[in-house]
This record gives C-alpha cells, sequence and structure tokens, in this order.
C-alpha cells in the first residue's frame, strides 16, 4: 500500500517539528492509541487499539525517527503485532515545505499488513489506511493549531475533554 | 420403464436422511472423555528464521496442559509424500523436509510454530497469544517464474534451488521438433490454471485418543482414506504398527480431494494424545482451512499444436511450472506429472505429445489435488489451443474437433495410457442435439437485440479414472498399490454388512454399492448396509479420490460376492440334494435348474451359521468372504460439453444461459445420483472459470482467506435446472472391470472450465472484440472490460 499528501498547518515549521517530535502529541493524534511512551532519539512504544473491518485487535508495537533533518524532514518507521490479527508495518517519508500562511506537510506513507489482517482486510486496508492517516493528520493539525472557534473563544478550561485535548500543544508552546 | 430396484435404479440417497435431519455423526461431532483441546500459532509471514520462541508465559496461564514447538517433534518423521517422481535426467525429485511443527523456518503463512493444548478451547487461543515468537523475516517466494531465477532466495536451505524436479514425457524432443517444422500452422496460447482452495463444507478436524492401558492410538479425522493415514502416519511420521493404530473417518462433510492427505494437524493430535495421556481434539476454523487445507491446480502453460495443411493435429508441446508451495503434500508431485502428462493427447489422435512440467517451491500453502488433479489442468490447455487454432484458421471448432478424434479402440496414446474404450463421436452428436446447436444463431440475435453477447463454446475431454494399476502406477513412482478391497459379511438372518474400502463423503456410496450387491443376489437393497471410514472394520482400503469407488472398491465387491454366491450355491446344492453346478439363483431363490425344488436366500444363510444339515468336510459353516481388486487400466470417461454465454459488454459481467454436458461414463448404476455429481461438478468448473481465484500479495501474505474475498459458486452463477442439462446416455461399457463402470465424480471440474472460457471468447468476438484471444480465469467482469478495452 503506497499513499501521497499533503496537508497545510497553520503554524511555522519549528513549531510543527516540535510537535511531531513529542509523544504527548503522537499519542493524542494516532487513532486509537493507548499508550505511547519514549522519545525521538530512542524510539517510540505504542499501544493502539483498532478495527480493520472485522478483525479488532491490540497492536503493540514501535516507531523509530530517522533521517532526522530538523525543520524539514524525517522518516518514520514502525512495526505493530496484533497478536492473532497478525501485523502492520510500514513507514513515513515526512517533509516540511514553508509555505504562505505556515507549514506545508507532505507525506508519502508505505505500509504492509500480514496475517489475519491480510486475509481479510486487504479489499478495505487501501481504505483504512487512507482513513488512519487523515485522522492522524486531521488530529496533528488540531493539536498545532487548535481548532478555529477555540482560537477565538478560547474556552479550554469549561469545555469538554475533546475540546480540552485540541490545541493544547498550540497552547504549550505559545 | 426405468428400474425400480439394482442396477440402473435411481433410489432416493440413504445416507441424506440421517444428513438432513442433524443426525449426521461428523468428527466435530465426536468427543471424548476428558479431552483437550489444541490451538495452533501459525507464522503470519511467508518465510522466514525462527530465532527464538518463548513459551514460558503461556505456560503459566490458566488451562494450558502443554505447549509444543518444533523441539518436541526432533526424532519424529516428517509428513510424507506418496509418489516419487524422476526428471528428464533419472535424479528423483527434491524431497524436503516437512516438520509437524516447524523446525529452524517458517515457510508458508500458516505454518504451524506451535501448539497450545489446554482445558477448553478459549484458554488454549488465549495462551497462544502469549507466545512470543522471534522471527527474522526473508524474503518471499511467491512468483513461479522469479522462484525459479538464479539465485532466488530458497525455500529450503537444503537444496540447490527451489525446483522440485524438471520433468519431461511423451514423444521424444527429436520427433516433437520434426512434427512442428513441418507443420502447416502452429497455435501458441499461454495460460495460467488458477489456484483454487476446495473448500468442502466441513473444515477438518482430528481428534486423537490414546490408550494407555494396551498402548492403543485412534485418530478420528475427517479423510477420504482412513487406511492411507494409518499407512503414512503409522509407518512414516510416528512409528505406530497398524495393530496399534485405529483410523475412523466418520461422516465426512465433501472432501474433492483435499481430504486425500495426510496432514500435520492429524499426527501432532495422536502425539499429543500419548504425550498428554489425554484426548486432544483439533477443529480448523474456516481462516485455518484457507491457510491449511492444501490448495488446488496453479499450473502456469504454454501450449504449442501444430497443424498440417488439412488442419489434422501433428504436435504438441508443453511446457509447465506447477506450484507445489512450500512443501510436498501427500500426492503433489504426482498431480502435474502422471495425473496431467498422460491426459495431454485428449480424445484426438495427435501423433507427437511432448509435455514439459517444472514442478516449484514457492512460500505458499502447499498444492495437491483437487477434483480432477491435473486432469482439468490438462484439459483446459488442450482444449483451449484447439477453440484458438479454429479461430486462426477460420474453421468451426466442432468439426475441428471432429476431425482429429481417436475413432479405432483401443488406442496407445504417445503418453503412456492406453484408451481401452470410448465413442467421442457419440457425445459429440448427443451433445450438439441438446444444445440445439443450429438454433444458436437465432439466440444469439435475440441476446443482440438486448445489447448482450452471446457465445458458444465447446470442449471435450478424456480422464483417467479409476485409480489405478498397482503395477503400472509403481512403475511411476507411487509408493503404494492403488487396488481396493471389500469384505461382504453375511449374517444368519440373510442380512449383509459390506465392508468397503471406499469412503462416502457425498458420493452416495451407501445407496449406490447396496444396489450392486442386490442385483447380484435378488434380495431387497433394504437387507444390505456399507460399512466405511474404520481401519478396525473394514479389510483394507486406499479410499476414494480419482472418480475410483465404484471402479475399484466396487469391482471388489463384485469380486467377493461372487464368491458368497459361489459358496452359498454350495449350501444350497447340499439343502437341495442336488450338484451346486445345477444350482440357479434368481431373485433370492436358490433353485435346482429345470425343477421347481428351490430353497430361499434366507434358509440358506441359516444353514451358514447353523450347521446342522451342513457339507462340513466340504466347506467351512459362516457366509462371509472378502476380495481385493487390482484393475488392469484405467477407466476413461470421456464427453463433450457446451455452453452458451452472454457478456454485458458495458460491464464485463458474463452469465451462464445454457450448460449441457453429454458424458459417457460407461454404465450407469445409480442415474440420478450420477447426475448429481455431474451438476455438482460443473458447478465447480464454473466457480474456476468465473469466480475462484486464491490470491497472494507480493510478501507471500494470503490476500483471500475468507468468504469475503475468495467468491464461490452459487446457485444463481449456474443455469436454471432446465438449461443445465448432464446426459449420460452414451455409454460404452468400461472393458476391465466387472461393472463396466467408469467413473463420474470428477467429469463435470474436468469439462467445464474451458467451455466457458471458450464460450466468453465467442462472445466477445462475435461483438468484434477480435483482439481478444484468451482471459484467464477467473474470468470476472473486471477481466473481461479490461479485455474488451483493451486494457
Amino acid at each position: 500500500m503506497h499513499m501521497t499528501d499533503s496537508r497545510v498547518i497553520a503554524a511555522p515549521p519549528d513549531e510543527v517539528w516540535s510537535a511531531i517530535l513529542d509523544p504527548e502529541v503522537l499519542k493524542e493524534c494516532v487513532p486509537g492509541c493507548q499508550e505511547m511512551h519514549g522519545s525521538a532519539e530512542e524510539g517510540f512504544e505504542a499501544v493502539v487499539v483498532q478495527k480493520v473491518g472485522p478483525v479488532k485487535a491490540t497492536f503493540k508495537g514501535t516507531v523509530v525517527l530517522s533521517d532526522l533533518v530538523p525543520g524539514q524532514s524525517l522518516t518514520l518507521t514502525g512495526e505493530g503485532k496484533g497478536g492473532a490479527a497478525g501485523f502492520a508495518k510500514g513507514g513515513a517519508d515526512v517533509r516540511l515545505v514553508p509555505v504562505e500562511g505556515g507549514t506545508e506537510l507532505q507525506y508519502d506513507v508505505e505500509a504492509k499488513v500480514g496475517g489475519k489482517l491480510a486475509q481479510l482486510g486487504s479489499r478495505i486496508i487501501d481504505g483504512f489506511a487512507k482513513k488512519m492517516a487523515d485522522q492522524f493528520f486531521s488530529n496533528f493539525q488540531k493539536a498545532v493549531e487548535g481548532p478555529a472557534d477555540t482560537d477565538a473563544a478560547p474556552a479550554d478550561e469549561g469545555g469538554e475533554d475533546g475540546e480540552k485535548k485540541k490545541g493544547w500543544f498550540k497552547k504549550l508552546v505559545s | 420403464m426405468p428400474k425400480d430396484h439394482g442396477i440402473g435404479a435411481s433410489p432416493k440417497r440413504r445416507e441424506d436422511v440421517r444428513f438432513l435431519t442433524g443426525a449426521g455423526n461428523y468428527t466435530d461431532d465426536i468427543n471424548v472423555h476428558g479431552q483437550a483441546y489444541v490451538h495452533f500459532l501459525r507464522s503470519d509471514v511467508a518465510h522466514g528464521t525462527i530465532k527464538a520462541i518463548d513459551t514460558s508465559a503461556a505456560e503459566s496461564m490458566p488451562g494450558v496442559v502443554k505447549i509444543f514447538t518444533g523441539a518436541d517433534f526432533e526424532g519424529v518423521g516428517g509428513l510424507p509424500c506418496g509418489w516419487q517422481v524422476t526428471d528428464k535426467h533419472g535424479e528423483p525429485m527434491k524431497e524436503p523436509a516437512h516438520p509437524v511443527l516447524c523446525q529452524g523456518k517458517v515457510r508458508h503463512v500458516g505454518d504451524p510454530i506451535a501448539a497450545v493444548v489446554a482445558d477448553s478451547l478459549e484458554e488454549a487461543r488465549t495462551a497462544a497469544e502469549a507466545i512470543d515468537v522471534d522471527i527474522e523475516e526473508l524474503p518471499a517466494v511467491v512468483d513461479m517464474g522469479a522462484a525459479l531465477e538464479s539465485g532466488a532466495t530458497k525455500v529450503h536451505d537444503d537444496l540447490d534451488d527451489n525446483l522440485c524436479y524438471d520433468w519431461q514425457f511423451g514423444t521424444d524432443t527429436e520427433t516433437t521438433d520434426a512434427a512442428f517444422a513441418k507443420a502447416a500452422h502452429v497455435t501458441t496460447l499461454e495460460l495460467v490454471n488458477n489456484r483454487l482452495v476446495a473448500n468442502p463444507m466441513e473444515p477438518r478436524v482430528a481428534v486423537g485418543d490414546y490408550s494407555r492401558a494396551n498402548d492403543e492410538h485412534t485418530l478420528y479425522t475427517t479423510s477420504q482414506n482412513p487406511h492411507v493415514i494409518r499407512l503414512l502416519m503409522g509407518a512414516f511420521v510416528l512409528g505406530i504398527p497398524e495393530h496399534k493404530l485405529r483410523v475412523v473417518a466418520p461422516d465426512v462433510g465433501g472432501g474433492f480431494g483435499t481430504k486425500i492427505f495426510h496432514y500435520a494437524e492429524e499426527a501432532f493430535c495422536t502425539f499429543a494424545a500419548k504425550a498428554c495421556n489425554r484426548p486432544v481434539k483439533w477443529t480448523s476454523t474456516r481462516s485455518e482451512a484457507f491457510m491449511s487445507d492444501a490448495h488446488g491446480r496453479d499450473h502456469v502453460t504454454k501450449i504449442e499444436l501444430a497443424l498440417d495443411a488439412d488442419n489434422n493435429f501433428i504436435g504438441v508441446r508443453t511446457d509447465t511450472k506447477a506450484n507445489m508451495g512450500a512443501y510436498l503434500s501427500t500426492f503433489s508431485s504426482s498431480v502435474p506429472t502422471w495425473l496431467h502428462g498422460t491426459l495431454m493427447a485428449g480424445n484426438y489422435k495427435t501423433p507427437a505429445v511432448q509435455v514439459n512440467v517444472k514442478a516449484v517451491f514457492t512460500n505458499t500453502v502447499p498444492v495437491d489435488a483437487y477434483r480432477g488433479a491435473g486432469r482439468p489442468e490438462a484439459t483446459f490447455q488442450l482444449e483451449r489451443v484447439i477453440d484458438k487454432a479454429a479461430r486462426e484458421l477460420g474453421v468451426d471448432p466442432i468439426a475441428l474437433r471432429r476431425q482429429n478424434f481417436i475413432t479405432q479402440f483401443p488406442y496407445a496414446t504417445p503418453v503412456a495410457v492406453e484408451y481401452d474404450t470410448g465413442d467421442y463421436e457419440a457425445t459429440m452428436a448427443k451433445m450438439e442435439e441438446l444444445m440445439d446447436i443450429p438454433g444458436f444463431a437465432a439466440r444469439r440475435a435475440e441476446s443482440e437485440k438486448n445489447g448482450m453477447l452471446r457465445g458458444l463454446g465447446v470442449n471435450c475431454f478424456i480422464e483417467a479414472c479409476g485409480i489405478a494399476p498397482s503395477n503400472l502406477v509403481g512403475q511411476l513412482g507411487a509408493r503404494a498399490g492403488l487396488y481396493d478391497a471389500a469384505t461382504v459379511r453375511v449374517n444368519a438372518t440373510g442380512s449383509i454388512s459390506v465392508m468397503v474400502g471406499a469412503h462416502s463423503h457425498g458420493q452416495g456410496h451407501e445407496t449406490v454399492f447396496p444396489q450392486v450387491v442386490a442385483e447380484m443376489l435378488g434380495i431387497d437393497e433394504s437387507m444390505i448396509d456399507i460399512v466405511h471410514g474404520d481401519t478396525s472394520k473394514i479389510p483394507f482400503g486406499m479410499g476414494t479420490y480419482g472418480s475410483r469407488s465404484l471402479a475399484v472398491c466396487g469391482s471388489a465387491m463384485v469380486r467377493a460376492t461372487e464368491k458368497i454366491i459361489n459358496k452359498a450355491k454350495k449350501i444350497a446344492g447340499h439343502l437341495l440334494e442336488a450338484s451346486d453346478s445345477d444350482i440357479e439363483l434368481k431373485d433370492g431363490q436358490f433353485t435346482v435348474a429345470g425343477t421347481d425344488k428351490s430353497v430361499a436366500w434366507g434358509d440358506v444363510t441359516l444353514a451358514a451359521y447353523v450347521p446342522h444339515n451342513y457339507p462340513l468336510e466340504d466347506i467351512e459353516p459362516g457366509l462371509e468372504e472378502t476380495a481385493f481388486y487390482d484393475p488392469a487400466n484405467f477407466t476413461y470417461p470421456a464427453g463433450a460439453y457446451a455452453c452458451e454465454v452472454e457478456v454485458d459488454p458495458d460491464t464485463g459481467k458474463v452469465t451462464i444461459e445454457k450448460f449441457v454436458s453429454a458424458d459417457d461414463f460407461g454404465n450407469v448404476v445409480n442415474p440420478m445420483i450420477v447426475e448429481g455429481q455431474v451438476h455438482g461438478g460443473i458447478a465447480q468448473g464454473i466457480g474456476q472459470a468465473l469466480l475462484e481465484n486464491c490470491a497472494y500479495d507480493e510478501n507471500g501474505q494470503l490476500l483471500s482467506a475468507s468468504y469475503m474475498d475468495y467468491a464461490m459458486p452459487r446457485a444463481d452463477d449456474l443455469p436454471h435446472m432446465a438449461d443445465y442439462v448432464v446426459d449420460h446416455s452414451c455409454q460404452t461399457p468400461c472393458t476391465h472391470n466387472p461393472l463396466g463402470v467408469k467413473g463420474c465424480g470428477e467429469a463435470g471440474a474436468i469439462g467445464s472450465p474451458p467451455t466457458v472460457v471458450n464460450a466468453v471468447i465467442d462472445a466477445l468476438h462475435s461483438g468484434g472484440h477480435t483482439h481478444v484471444s484468451h482471459i484467464d480465469m477467473p474470468v470476472t467482469p473486471s477481466r473481461v472490460w479490461a479485455a474488451i478495452n483493451g486494457q
């Protein structure tokens, strides 16, 4: 499975870069992520619960960052084992390009699945991977930018949990 | 008027009463007191080195009895291959080890790494999740062409490469080349015979039991041939002598070949029952079946047909790559060779036929016999290339076939076999009549009015059934004899149990075999029962495959019944005070010829067991006889098939409008059952032609492992019964077995795939899409649409 896409984030490249390296941000952004430990230098360990078609599983895996060019690009490589559900592994080459109004995040994603995931989910895996990537980068965008409305009227204190999470990274760094 | 009993009658299948009312006794219905359950941890990568297996966490999980890995099977034999093929250089095929549980490497998705035996299946599954397996993934070998390239990753490190054997057969190269050199026309076709999964309705099950008291093992298993399993597992894997090993295959819900073979799970359950001192049960899930049942077909072939200026076939040359998968399954090596090469002459008197086959190891599930086994592959190539030749030459495909038919019998082909009898013209004429060939043009015009393309496809086939003469197959590398056996046990009051080596798993033996014995004795079929599927109850038997049950085991039953009749006549002669040579048996009465002195069947059988007035000095009491029967030749069923399809040129969807089969099965015992067998076989062939495909990705991941992705044929994929015509009225009886029968189980699956594809190509050409010379199966809408649109 191969996918190439991009997304503009209303924040400067340095800010986007810091967010990518932050395990707390990754935890919030990876759909279904239950746990995320580690660091950019050491790599991350993650637990993700996901449902692919009929297969629901807890994936335990690692994510390693490599080829880091601060503020510009990096490669993420990950592998998750889902026990009886099989495994997923893949990588993403991510580039940060400054554009008017922020940073364009360009990504090439390569993913492979095996075991039951391949046997039962091969026909839907491309769509699933695209959805996962879309969700991740949407979450990431929100984490970095914060939702437009909450920006205008900060309601973090009284808002719901979901609202509170959105934009928290921006609050932290700004 | 049709007969209402005996040979030629169509009594309803007596076994269906229990199957349809939920009273069947399948292997999964068997539960042995105190049994534990096994779950196999299977590889989810196609190829890799096992660096470490840590079972420590799993061992302490609730309910776990014992966890096994490959290390527990060191010193235990591997799963054997039953057929030694010798390559064209005179060298034996490569036979890599096939351990019960993986040792050192995993070689396909589904390869069993470890087995957890626990009090419950849930506990076994849960514990399996806690086993930590460290596998270093290796590149997977999936494509056969890539597998044969030098430097390709090796599936088996101890072999030189991935080639199992390079086999050549039939006419020598010089003669074959000479035929092609003088040809006026040569037609060449490259094609794929798609990989299939058998999908019997009942998945495989094994229950191992061990009696400490007398050191006896029992294996209950979903097998087509319990004696073969006893032989292979006892002698080659676990070292258990026959008298200490009982194999029971009770009601089995379909086999189609995939339940012939000896599987790791059977050996495991037998082994583990002793190791754990508890019965051990395994029931395959459907997902496991897709990645552990032997697959079928998977040949890639280039075939060339040489014709002279008068359109006579003068040469056939084939070059096939056959996928063996990761290991050699029980009869895998024989399928692309002796069950395929020997049929490459087809129904035609082609003087030069040369077959070349390379068998290849890949990181996929082992491939073995599936309904037809080698013969569908042979028929598909030959009948597709003939159809292409007819199109290239602008001649009628029926006339081209007819012109080249073998008409004199017996006929020795250039590919080792001798057809004893046949009448290919008769089946062709019957097919033409039933199909209403003259009316096709009008039907095509009608379809075209509706914007559809209509095609007519025809096909002839021959198969070698009644497998097989032991002395012949022995020369060809079979490591077993292929005779069969039957014991006819006549009880004191005249009822009969017939213990037969053939196993019934859908064929209807329980109905058909009594018809034969009843006919011979002139008694009611209800007095006769068949006993099968238990090595402790039947004398011996090589089982059911290759459309052999009636031709081989049925013949043994006939021989045993003849012995019964001879002895019973002696008893009757004594009772009637006449010479046994004067005794006639008719309608269950023994009569002194030319007199009204007679004694009934039941009087004779009672005398045999209550020998108060009995010639004890001449014959023993009792009435039970056994016969072993080894056929003198294969049988050669043949037929002519046709189908009409409609193709929607906008979507590529193919609809089968009518299907006709005209088969020559020799004599027919139960026409209704024969028709059912052919209906089912054609449905499976249509499944292969239009729907089914077992797909792997380039990493060796199995992609089609559920019914979401593996399309089985359904009722609405088949023509309505009125247009689904199966005929067996052309009968040239087999010349060498006592019943004159040839076998009907596989014909439909052999004859139908090329018929369908030929029809689709015909439809496309009628629509002006003459650039399409072939579409590989399954002929899905997307493939047809792509072909139409040149993509």
